[in-house]
């Protein structure tokens, strides 16, 4: 089915610190490469960084796999109005599963930082803003004593790295919005206020952060930037399929024998990622109920089809799921699998914004109703109901929240309706429920 | 889940609370957060301030600290923002305690990836201490919260007890937590079985070189 993907040898893995077993600071840092003569990255040119990053192939690695280099270039070239651009970098990590960008604030800070100098100079901004979650509390003690570092160093602020360019990377903590990872969310949230997402038009690169141009990137998009740079476009674009090219940082939480953060080549079979990092599915693969391939938001997949499939954005999106964050929740078969689609629903209803009101109300109700479909207090049409609902959510709100909540639904009904109807046939017949013992 | 929060009469909290002022260390630092924003942009620094606040009420009432209304009016009063701005911020993020909590804030990610690892578990050892979602225990040490995600999910289940993770939980050994710091004693952070970070448990698959020394992979780069 998919390209034969040669394994991934350490010495193409771009973060080589991600289990912090050497230090974070700046001198190890740079022992393993980091701020290796930036300033000769820089002379590189803006339109020229931004043309190889699109060459590298890379692909946004915050969920929705937008070509970074593309949206790099849609930042103003000049400014008319005198007004400054802003990189806002996307470090607000919590979707259910994803784990990725805290093991590189912690473990890797200055690849992020060098890479955030380098993606602001291409799209000519004047400063990043380092969005990170509010409950990395530890993480961002570690990423603001790193800025330091590098402002220390005189990599940052006026003459960064001696190159006459004038950048200042900022850190600024949330509080705990899952929202606040989607990008006018976020904006809305550096400026003080709730994080509820703006109406677009008008796009961030136009009106963002203060009313100037903006570009809202994840953590690991921007990190793997020097590297890209420093090895060549060709190097990046070396690993993976056409179209889902790189590596990529996946994280296999859930029902496996070692669950971990791992640095692989995208396009990576599911089985041989589980089997050559994680020690395998718990009780053998013949246990393996279904997986969640990219974090709570995508549909899962179940056990069968989802073995063979490649690891990518192309390869999960023809299974009806997605590649996402990669983050990879797996479930074997003691897994009560409607309770487990059933919590994320009351995540989403926890998480909703309250703005529109398909996902404020919609969020509640399907949660309401999976948790009566869990212990099968429903009738079989209510099902259908579900279903219709969730595409009355989905699609209907400003954000992609609602998308999300209507999505792990639709898969479980798709591939576990079933299961589901067992459960309520069971009820009626007022036979005991056997639940699963989570 | 402080889905009902029981916030102490207002004319008590006002007498209590009315004079808040920022002590002299955390004047300095609130003055180093606005600086992070732009001229006239300082309402961007109201959530680094709230937080800030908190940790000071916090400390002044030896437990993990709130915000009382009158501290939010403070705030909003030093950054030029209408009260209700900082009301809204304040009651949108869950980590703003609109009420008091214990000495120790215990937080339990109960979402699908610590779900499937065993979080049941690490409420039911919550339970068997005493503590219950939602409420403070009588002689005030532990506050127990069910929260979403807290982005630790191949170290599932995990909690995060003020400002430390305590991660790879089994019943056994979040009891043990519990028992550390109702004794006064502190807990091993992270996670609680063999392992490194997130690196699969009995040593990495990958980047071999890395865990006895800061090895430098420029040199096989071709």
């Amino acid at each position: 089915m998919s390209d034969v993907i040669a394994p991934l040898s350490d010495k193409d893995r771009i973060f080589t610190n991600v289990y912090g077993f050497q230090d974070w600071g700046i001198d190890a840092a740079m022992k393993r490469g980091d701020w290796d003569n930036t300033k000769k990255l820089l002379e590189i040119g803006q339109d020229e960084i931004i043309e190889r990053i699109k060459a590298s192939g890379l692909r946004g690695r915050g969920g929705a796999g937008f070509p970074t280099g593309m949206k790099w270039s849609f930042m103003p070239k000049e400014s008319k109005d005198g007004r400054p651009s802003f990189l806002v970098i996307n470090a607000d990590e919590s979707e259910p599963g994803s784990c990725k960008d805290r093991e590189i604030v912690r473990h890797d800070p200055h690849k992020l930082i060098e890479g955030a100098l380098i993606a602001g100079f291409a799209m000519r901004a004047r400063a990043a803003y380092i969005y990170i979650r509010g409950e990395f509390i530890y993480e961002a003690k570690v990423l603001f004593a790193a800025v330091e570092q590098a402002y220390e160093k005189g990599f940052l602020g006026k003459n960064a790295c001696g190159s006459g360019y004038d950048f200042d990377v900022f850190v600024h903590r949330g509080a705990g919005a899952y929202i606040c990872g989607e990008e006018t969310a976020q904006i809305e949230s550096i400026e003080g206020k709730k994080g509820q997402p703006r109406l677009k038009p008008p796009f961030p690169a136009g009106a963002g952060l203060y009313g100037c141009p903006t570009t809202v990137n994840n953590v690991e998009s921007i990190a793997v930037g020097p590297t890209i740079l420093r090895r060549g476009s060709e190097w990046f674009s070396s690993f993976g399929r056409e179209n889902n090219k790189g590596t990529k940082l996946f994280q296999i939480s859930g029902h496996v024998n070692k669950p971990c953060v791992v640095e692989e080549s995208m396009g990576i079979s599911f089985k041989e990622l589980i089997d050559r990092h994680c020690g395998g599915i718990r009780g053998g693969w013949d246990n393996l109920l279904a997986v969640i391939p990219g974090g709570s938001s995508v549909p899962l997949v179940p056990a069968a089809q989802i073995m063979d499939a490649p690891m990518d954005f192309d390869g999960l999106r023809a299974l009806g799921s997605g590649l996402g964050t990669a983050a990879v929740i797996v479930m074997d078969k003691s897994t009560d699998i409607v309770r487990a689609i059933s919590r994320l629903s009351y995540f989403y209803k926890h998480e909703s914004c309250g703005q529109c009101t398909p996902c404020r109300e919609g969020t509640g109700w399907m949660w309401r109703v999976m948790e009566r479909l869990r212990s099968g207090d429903a009738d079989i049409s209510e099902i259908d109901m579900l279903q219709q609902v969730t595409k009355q959510v989905e699609g209907h709100t400003i954000c992609a929240l609602g998308d999300a909540a209507a999505w792990p639904i639709q898969g479980l009904i798709r591939h576990f309706r079933p299961e589901i109807e067992r459960r309520i046939n069971e009820n009626k017949g007022s036979a005991p429920v056997m639940e699963a013992a989570e | 889940m402080a889905d009902a929060v029981h916030i102490p009469d207002e004319a008590e909290t006002r007498a209590r609370w009315g004079a808040f002022a920022w002590t002299a260390e955390n004047a300095e630092q609130a003055k180093k957060v606005i600086a992070r924003y732009p001229a006239g942009r300082q309402q961007s620094a109201v959530m680094p301030l709230l937080d800030l606040a908190q940790r000071q009420v916090g400390a002044e009432t030896q437990t993990n600290g709130w915000l009382p209304v009158p501290v939010m009016e403070y705030i909003a009063d030093q950054l030029e923002m209408p009260y209700m701005r900082v009301y809204e911020v304040a009651t949108f993020y869950t980590m703003y305690n609109l009420a008091p909590v214990g000495r120790y804030h215990v937080q339990v990610c109960g979402t699908t990836p610590c779900m499937l690892r065993g979080s049941d578990d690490v409420f039911s050892a919550c339970k068997n201490k005493g503590l219950v979602k939602g409420g403070t225990t009588p002689d005030g040490l532990f506050t127990l919260s069910e929260v979403e995600c807290l982005g630790a999910c191949t170290n599932a289940p995990m909690v995060q007890i003020n400002d430390d993770n305590f991660e790879d939980l089994t019943y056994d050994s979040m009891s043990a937590i519990l028992d550390d710091l109702a004794a006064g004693k502190q807990p091993k952070i992270g996670p609680q079985i063999e392992r490194q970070t997130s690196c699969p448990e009995g040593g990495p698959t990958t980047l071999k070189e890395m865990v006895s020394g800061n090895h430098d992979y420029r040199g096989e780069w071709a």
